[in-house]
């Protein structure tokens, strides 16, 4: 059980403002399909500063990262370039409680592709 | 500007030509996000590694644009094609101007 | 006492419990979340211990009367006091202690009578949860388990030595430290340490044993004790495992888990290949193996108060059948090993007037087992009220911690038993009633969710001078209501401050004296404390 832990806020799992903002600002206005990228997060947040992510989509140009529960949501932004052995990266980012985590895949052939994966923040300390 | 930023690769020292290999990259750096308050109240400026790189002889692996949501000593795992005996070369872009760097050679096996 | 054994004694003898038609050509012998019992102890198995989503109804969910008549078993019977809830303190008094390693070493040595090579392994919880083993820092309990030469073990509570001291003490084993979701934080790599498996070879057939650490390590004990690891229920590596190890010509995989109960049937669920999961954590004591798919998972208890043996017919690459017994240990019963007994009473020597110091007595049965509050932590958060002057108390739903009959003295010994960590500060601090919501609703969550991977293997966080409903079948945010201030019958302000104290928390840096530091000052001031069952949960949603 923690005390102190700073205050979670248990957020509704719909994109904020600023995460739609920062999406139409990569994708440009285009539509986004469901699928054809891979996002890896754990269930539970082991520690919401260094949460364990990974992305994948074959063929992407790019991935965006964004963390929409976060005050802001940008993350990261994966470029890969003509010696990238396959279209994936991982990473550890910080997440301000339990929110979605979102993966936009920009392909080759100009269309967008997401992801999204709710990682549990928890104030934790009970157990067998 | 940053102390004690120190980088850290692990990468195959060979590969077969034409081979994809995975590659592990660790800096220690704070990330002072630009949330955080001191003890007077006043906010700390944001102070990151905005930028990694890593290049193959000249030529692009990866290229990851970095938001202070990135954690403190950022990771990147990856993977790259090895087309022939070179040199990888990872670069690091702190906030404050500061550039870091690390290379790798690669022989063929 | 004399009584107690003459009873147990004339209802049961050392040679039906060790009775066992030897079947097959491989003998595995399970103990699990010993958590320091040295001794014989008391210990209630819970009434309430809720199942939710797809394991509502289904064992170890069920309690009681209604697990009686689920495996037959006689109302008053040894089974019905080693196994399920009710009569408890009546029952005691005429079965007498369960456990004691002593008694478990007869047990074992009995096994390898029938089957010398019987593999002996250990789920973990075994370094923590007694005085001495808190001032040996689990030296007590490695010198006893090497005598008793288990084959592999895995781990939870042992991290909360420090990951300098299970290191130490990790290199220091003779026998395989297992855990293939034991992993390098700094670079996500296995931890080179711990191994993800071990092979032996038994009755002609390859065995592979493979081991589970507790998947929610740093979220449910201190993280910042063990930073060097990350842990998780990784079943794709655990899959991965199992594939190479059937690769290498496996007959037989067995796996060693820390996962708790209903982790392990959901990990079954999703990884193929393993024939036995020796199932931890969460307690929970079965007379049978539960069954999903291809596995069967065998649940041995806590406390030293049972030990599993499971035998297998492993022919042609295969698991052609198993015959499984859960021996309880009844201690009046139950023989000692002169030689573990010595060496115990060695461990336990340099402490030993310590450990019986007199700090009270009980008039009621002291227990912590159950989804909502246990009478040991009524008592302990009785304690923290009014030593921390507090208007509201919290205390872990942990489930470790033997139990007391009434009559019985409470023993400095006792008193560790059910507090004894590496993190004990009693903290007092002011938090607002939103942030109480929030703690319970994240805790609940950590038990309700009815995804058995988003649980930890808890119970529900006690709480002393509030009373509040919970419905278990709502989402997170939602499932508490009806927060009440007792001292005043007042409903919890959200915006108001209340003053709280409680006792583990698992923040780096968390102040206060240690917890039973506290709970003793309390006691000796009761003289002989009585602990009514207390209903200040309404739980709702079954
Ligand atoms: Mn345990
Ligand atoms: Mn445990």
């Amino acid at each position: 059980l923690g005390l102190g832990a700073a205050a979670l806020t248990i957020l509704p799992f719909r994109l904020s403002a600023a995460t739609e903002d920062a999406i139409a600002a990569f994708t440009g206005g285009a539509d986004v399909a469901d699928g054809g990228v891979d996002l890896t997060a754990p269930e539970i947040a082991e520690n919401g500063n260094t949460v364990p992510i990974a992305v994948s989509a074959e063929g992407a140009a790019a991935i965006l990262v964004l963390a929409a529960g976060n005050p802001t949501p940008g993350v990261a932004e994966f470029k890969f370039g003509p010696l990238a052995g396959s279209h994936s990266a991982s990473t550890r980012i910080r997440l301000a409680g339990t929110q979605d985590v979102v993966a936009i895949a920009k392909m080759a052939d100009g269309s967008f592709a997401r992801a999204s994966k709710t990682v549990k923040v928890t104030i934790g300390g009970c157990g067998g | 500007m940053a102390e004690g930023v120190k980088p850290r690769v692990k990468a195959p020292k060979s590969a077969s030509a034409g081979e994809v290999v995975t590659i592990k990259t660790l800096i220690s750096h704070p990330m002072e996000s630009g949330q955080r308050k001191d003890s007077s109240g006043n906010k700390i400026p944001r102070s990151i590694i905005n930028r990694f790189t890593c290049d193959f002889n000249g030529q692009n692996v990866i290229d990851v644009t970095m938001e202070a949501a990135i954690s403190t000593n950022p990771y990147f795992e990856f993977e790259a094609t090895v087309p022939e005996a070179g040199e990888f070369k990872f670069t690091w872009y702190d906030d404050d101007g500061s550039v870091y760097e690390d290379t790798k050679a690669v022989s063929i096996a | 006492g004399n009584w107690a054994r003459l009873a147990a004694q004339q209802a049961l003898t050392q040679d039906q419990l060790l009775e066992f038609d030897t079947f097959g050509n491989v003998s595995l012998i399970h103990v699990t979340d010993i958590h320091a019992q040295l001794k014989p102890i008391y210990f209630r198995e819970p009434s309430i211990n809720l199942g939710v989503g797809g394991n509502k109804g289904e064992v170890p969910h069920i309690t009681g009367a209604e697990f009686r008549a689920r495996y037959g078993i006689k109302d008053g019977s040894p089974s019905h006091y080693a196994l399920s809830s009710g009569d408890f303190a009546s029952l005691a008094k005429g079965y007498g202690r369960v456990g004691g390693l002593d008694r478990v070493a007869t047990v074992i040595n009995a096994i390898r009578a029938d089957r010398p090579d019987a593999l002996l392994l250990d789920g973990g919880d075994t370094w923590h949860g007694s005085y001495t083993c808190h001032h040996t820092e689990g030296q007590d309990m490695v010198n006893v388990m090497n005598a008793l030469k288990p084959d592999a073990m895995t781990f939870h509570w042992e991290f909360t030595l420090g990951s300098a001291r299970v290191n130490e003490l990790v290199e220091s084993l003779p026998y395989a430290a297992l855990g293939q979701n034991i992993f390098d934080a700094e670079w996500d790599e296995p931890a080179e340490l711990f191994k993800p498996y071990e092979w032996f070879e038994r009755g002609g057939a390859k065995i592979a044993v493979i081991g589970q650490a507790f998947p929610y390590m740093p979220i449910a004990n201190p993280g910042w004790m063990f930073p060097e690891y990350s842990f998780g229920i990784r079943d794709e590596h655990m899959q991965a495992m199992v594939d190479e190890v059937r690769a290498q010509g496996a007959d037989l995989v067995v796996c060693l888990s820390h996962n708790g109960f209903d982790v392990d049937k959901a990990m079954a669920g999703k990884v193929t290949g393993i024939d036995v999961i020796l199932s931890g954590h969460t307690h929970d004591a079965l007379p049978e193996p539960v069954q999903v798919g291809q596995t069967f998972i065998i649940a041995s208890g806590s406390n030293g108060k049972f030990v599993s043996r499971v035998d297998l017919d492993v022919r042609d690459g295969r698991m052609m059948g198993l015959r499984h017994k859960l021996i309880p240990i009844f201690s009046d019963v139950i023989t000692p090993d002169a030689q573990i007994a010595k060496l115990i009473d060695d461990q336990r020597a340099p402490y030993e007037a310590a450990l019986r110091e007199v700090i009270g007595q009980t008039e009621s049965t002291l227990y912590r087992r159950g989804n909502f509050n246990g009478t040991w932590d009524d008592l302990i958060c009785d304690a923290l009220l009014s030593e921390r002057d507090a208007q509201i108390a919290m205390s872990p739903g942990v489930r470790w911690g033997p139990s007391l009959v009434p009559g019985d003295d409470i023993t400095r010994e006792d008193l560790w038993n059910v507090t004894s960590m590496s993190y004990p500060n009693a903290y007092r601090t002011e938090m607002t009633g939103e942030f109480i919501k929030i703690i319970l609703e994240d805790v609940a969550d950590n038990i309700f969710n009815p995804d058995p991977y988003y649980q930890q293997g808890g119970d529900m966080v006690r709480i002393g001078g509030m009373a509040y409903a919970i419905d278990i079948s709502k989402p997170q945010g939602s499932r508490i209501s009806d927060m009440t201030l007792m001292s005043s019958g007042e409903a919890i302000d959200p915006s108001k401050t209340y003053t709280v104290a409680g006792w583990a928390s698992v923040n780096e840096g968390t102040e206060g004296p240690p917890i039973w530091d506290v709970v003793e000052n309390h006691i000796r001031k009761m003289g002989t404390v009585t602990v009514d069952e207390t209903n200040t949960v309404k739980v709702t949603g079954l």
